[in-house]
């Protein structure tokens, strides 16, 4: 669908807003505690947030797969395990993340999981 | 790491290439997105360098299109980018005395941007407000060309690009398992777990990752607490 009755005076309104609102979450923290003393909770929040958000941001990566259908995630994890065990022995970061994305882009681009999938099932 | 003389914007270049081959695929569906319904592509450009929040130009696109109200807007803006405010919890004393240049980080604060530089350590020798500058603003670039290379010449290119953000998933996977080996304690690898799965399977896609900081944020501070009460000294 083209939005023709969505004017340029409209877009121009959800630039600013959605500006401004990204613009506030991300300042919060900082005008709040400018004058403020922090808490003694900020100090575990400060240690343990950056591994935990790690994590968490590899489970929002995962968020937009259909588990309940083929290929049922299968591309996703077995790249993940890729990464995973190919920085756990070698230790290069670039490679590691390299490797991973162009199998990925294999399996997303030639369907292959999908292929294989059907076949076991079929057997 | 390396103990030689490290180049700053060499090595920020390094450790942003994974964003690059994220956000410019990424960047590209956004400009052509915008183009596609009828906009000029200055609007996609401009809002990518004002907003750099990836899901929110998204939604705010698709909002905007499907006719949704100011309130509306601003509540769901809100919520998906109420994470941000989190990543800034954790980084107020790394941000502190960082000069002028501290404004720009705090407004240029992404996901990816957050993992880079709690998850790399900067450079020996070098300023750290100089290092995360550099992989600030390189992120920002890389952003703001995928939008414009959308925008201007997608239905040029017409290359294929699928599965090309997966770089961003394997990113995240690499920079888990280096706070992993450098953990003193493996608790927030534990209410990671737990919090990620019950939120994927209970809260929209939309606000996932919201709900789930919460939830875990809840776990560590239960978990300090209760540590806290039964032994003062446990590394």
């Amino acid at each position: 669908m083209i939005a023709e009755d969505v004017s340029s005076i409209d877009i121009i309104w959800i630039i600013v807003i959605t500006a401004l609102i990204t613009a506030f979450t991300r300042a919060l923290p900082f005008i709040f505690f400018r004058r403020r003393k922090q808490p003694e909770c900020l100090k575990v929040i400060e240690r343990d947030f950056p591994a935990m958000i790690m994590l968490l941001l590899v489970f929002y990566c995962l968020n937009s797969v259909s588990w309940g259908m083929v290929p049922y995630g299968l591309p996703e994890l077995l790249c993940i395990f890729v990464v995973a065990c190919l920085h756990i022995w070698k230790g290069n970061a670039l490679l590691s993340i390299f490797t991973g994305t162009i199998i990925y882009m294999y399996f997303t681009n030639s369907g292959i999981i999908t292929v294989l999938l059907t076949e076991i099932i079929r057997i | 790491m390396e103990s030689q003389k490290t180049d700053p914007l060499l090595e920020a270049i390094r450790i942003t290439m994974p964003v690059m081959f994220g956000y410019v695929p990424i960047g590209i569906a956004f400009g052509l997105l915008v183009t596609h319904y009828g906009f000029n592509w200055l609007y996609s450009v401009l809002m990518s360098i004002v907003v750099f929040s990836g899901a929110a130009q998204f939604i705010a696109v698709a909002l905007a299109v499907s006719g949704a109200g100011a309130i509306e807007i601003v509540l769901t803006m809100l919520f998906l980018n109420l994470r941000h405010s989190f990543f800034g919890l954790s980084l107020l004393n790394k941000f502190e005395g960082i000069g002028r240049i501290k404004a720009y980080l705090v407004l240029a604060l992404t996901d990816e941007t957050y993992a880079l530089i709690t998850g790399h350590n900067v450079p020996e020798r070098v300023s750290s407000s100089r290092f995360y500058a550099y992989v600030t603003g390189l992120d920002h670039l890389y952003w703001v060309t995928g939008t414009a290379m959308g925008a201007l010449l997608g239905k040029v290119l017409n290359m294929n690009l699928n599965g090309l953000e997966f770089s961003l998933t394997a990113l995240f996977v690499v920079l888990s398992i280096e706070k992993y080996r450098s953990a003193k304690t493996r608790f927030p690898f534990i209410a990671a777990i737990v919090s990620g799965i019950i939120a994927m399977l209970f809260a929209g896609s939309q606000n996932m990752l919201l709900v789930s900081i919460i939830i875990g944020t809840f776990l560590l501070l239960v978990y300090e607490k209760i540590n806290n009460g039964v032994q003062t000294d446990d590394r």
